[in-house]
């Protein structure tokens, strides 16, 4: 297999690669190699991720989300592998939709306020005095509101509320911090040579900012979002743990923990949140690890690989 | 100092006259008005109109705002058609319950925090530090709610160390010494809960900080001179490194705000935070305007706070 590979006149030109730079995939592939507790979390996240989608594809949301009367409250049986709620409904299933929809409103939410973020960051550190001045005043005025307070007073109040309005505003309130973090590195990128060259030679800004400047900060952001990605996930399972995320009838992981504060609940019917509970820490968790590690591979001096 | 100080007071009034704007266009957006609750559906239209007419619902949205902000600087709030008393005496009893609490969670969470930091930052690689690390770490990721129902579920209805809801136990005469304890007993639960999660930034701030400075050449130079160990932590890496963590006491509170709402819908705390979220299920929309309002200005005071304080503690900050 070695031997056969080396012939291989692709492969061969990967072996000279040391020689060169190793581009930023290879350095956070190695990274990721390195720190296994961070493989195995990103392994585990691709393997959920495609669980969950993959199921619900054969899963009715529907049948699941119907009322049952007969079945109420039921323990985990050959029936319900996680027993039932008090509508009778699936916990199984409803896990797996739920799951599917917190993951897919976190990455809709990360994609929308990194969109903006990074747009707006870019402008305004790009171009500086006024409009940067204008900017980080409104920036600076969206920092300051009650997140949960005004997003909970948004979702009671938006006419027919959907999941689409609930990502909205939850991306209206959310996308100050990227913006602060990519006007500070467009700032620094600024100043540099290649910039100054670009425009030299005649690059209009739009240019200069969309395939020289963005490229360059492009691991800055995967960083970001990653780690946005797990605070998304966490704050929409606690607004619908509130009540005021997904509607009851659009299973989420926050509904489910949600069914605890029910004392009853809580006390005597695990099955109901623990796997929520557990499925959210775990979820976390794992997105954290892969984040870290992208963190470190965008820092030569901390790197482990 | 006193010019920033003063400067920054500055920078604060256009943030609370925009907080408030918003406000007050989120209550014009919410459907129904005063009104909607004073009267019963009986009253013909025009009396309505004339009512409305009267509380001065007609006028111009900015005669209106005027008049919303001149009330609520005198400390009129409004009515609550769900209490039917006004609003300022219906948050006044849970300010104060939320306050205490806020107050017991800070208390906790540097209680904690600090010994922690230290001792995980002093004697890092060890097994100490690797214990306080996992715990920062899980804590980084565990989601408030789900930390606080585990911590019911074990204290408050497993062990039964604590009470499981509520913030007095009733019967008890307000002011006595039972009362006083009763109130502590419900307290310390939520405000467990809450310490224990708020502590891991600063754990960790504290940790990497401590770290940092040991390894400076002024910390080389006072072991040089042959000052002992503990003087060397205690006099010259402590100081340096605790002074971050006093220009963040104002973002706790604001942190704080956040996670009030989480624990008293958990433990049934009747605190600021329930009344927001009870008022705003059965649609008391006067109640939940002068929460938002409320919570707000102290998110802004808090960040005002911390702001002064790295002043005070941070020369750089004062040039700029």
């Amino acid at each position: 297999m070695e031997i056969e590979t080396s012939k291989n006149p692709l492969l061969l030109s990967k072996v000279e690669e040391p020689a060169k730079t190793p581009s930023g995939w290879r350095i956070i592939w190695r990274e990721l190699v390195r720190d296994k507790v961070a493989l195995l979390s990103l392994i585990f996240l691709v393997l959920i991720t495609a669980f969950v989608y993959g199921i619900s594809l054969f899963l009715d949301q529907e049948e699941i989300v119907t009322v049952d009367l007969f079945a109420i409250h039921q323990p985990p049986s050959a029936d319900f592998w996680l027993g039932t709620d008090y509508g009778g409904r699936d916990i199984f299933g409803q896990l797996i939709i739920g799951t599917r929809n917190s993951l897919s409103i976190g990455i809709l939410v990360t994609v929308m306020t990194g969109l903006i973020g990074i747009i707006f960051g870019m402008v305004s550190g790009y171009f500086g005095g006024a409009v940067d001045n204008i900017m980080m005043r409104i920036v600076d005025f969206f920092m300051i509101l009650p997140f949960l307070m005004i997003v909970i007073v948004f979702v009671a109040i938006v006419p027919k509320y959907s999941i689409l309005s609930f990502s909205l505003i939850m991306t209206a309130f959310l996308w100050m911090g990227k913006a602060r973090l990519i006007r500070s590195k467009t700032l620094q990128e600024r100043e540099l040579d290649y910039v100054q060259a670009s425009k030299t030679l005649g690059s209009s800004n739009f240019r200069i900012l969309f395939t020289q400047v963005l490229p360059n900060l492009s691991s800055i952001i995967i960083v970001a979002m990653t780690l946005n990605l797990a605070a998304n996930i966490g704050l929409e399972s606690g607004l619908s743990f509130l009540g005021f995320g997904f509607p009851e009838s659009t299973p989420s992981l926050g509904t489910l923990v949600s069914y605890a504060r029910n004392p009853q609940t809580l006390q005597d019917r695990w099955w109901i949140w623990v796997p929520a509970s557990l499925l959210i820490l775990v979820l976390m968790l794992s997105i954290n690890n892969v984040g870290q590690a992208l963190k470190r591979a965008t820092d030569a001096r901390q790197r482990r690989g | 100092m006193w010019k920033f100080t003063v400067r920054r007071i500055f920078v604060m009034i256009p943030q609370v006259i925009l907080l408030s704007v918003i406000i007050f266009i989120l209550a014009k957006m919410m459907p129904g008005d005063a009104l909607s609750g004073l009267i019963d559906p009986n009253i013909d239209p025009a009396t309505i109109e004339a009512k409305r007419e009267a509380l001065g619902l007609n006028n111009p949205w900015y005669v209106q705002y005027w008049d919303w902000i001149k009330n609520a600087v005198q400390g009129d709030l409004g009515q609550s058609f769900q209490f039917k008393m006004p609003v300022s005496e219906i948050i006044g009893q849970r300010l104060t319950n939320t306050f205490w609490l806020a107050l017991l969670t800070l208390i906790i969470t540097y209680l904690i925090a600090i010994p922690l930091g230290i001792t995980s930052g002093r004697f890092n690689d060890t097994w100490g530090d690797r214990l306080i690390t996992g715990y920062t770490y899980v804590g980084f990721g565990m989601p408030l709610f789900i930390f606080a129902l585990v911590m019911l579920w074990i204290f408050g209805f497993k062990l039964g160390w604590f009470p499981s809801g509520g913030s007095v136990k009733p019967g008890l005469d307000p002011g006595s010494f039972e009362y006083i304890v009763s109130k502590f007993k419900h307290m310390l639960l939520p405000a467990l809960s809450a310490a224990l999660i708020a502590t891991v930034g600063t754990v960790q701030y504290l940790r990497s900080e401590i770290i940092d400075i040991k390894q400076k050449d002024f910390i080389q130079t006072a072991r040089a001179k042959g000052a002992s160990e503990s003087r060397v932590y205690n006099r010259h890496i402590l100081r340096n490194s605790l002074l971050p963590i006093a220009a963040f006491f104002g973002y706790e509170i604001t942190g704080l705000i956040g996670g009030s709402i989480f624990i008293e819908n958990i433990f049934s705390y009747p605190g600021i935070g329930q009344l927001f979220l009870g008022s705003i299920n059965i649609r008391d929309y006067t109640v939940v305007t002068s929460c938002v309002l409320l919570f707000g200005i102290a998110a802004i005071l808090g960040s005002l706070l911390s702001d002064i304080i790295l002043s005070i503690v941070d020369p750089r900050i004062r040039i700029k």
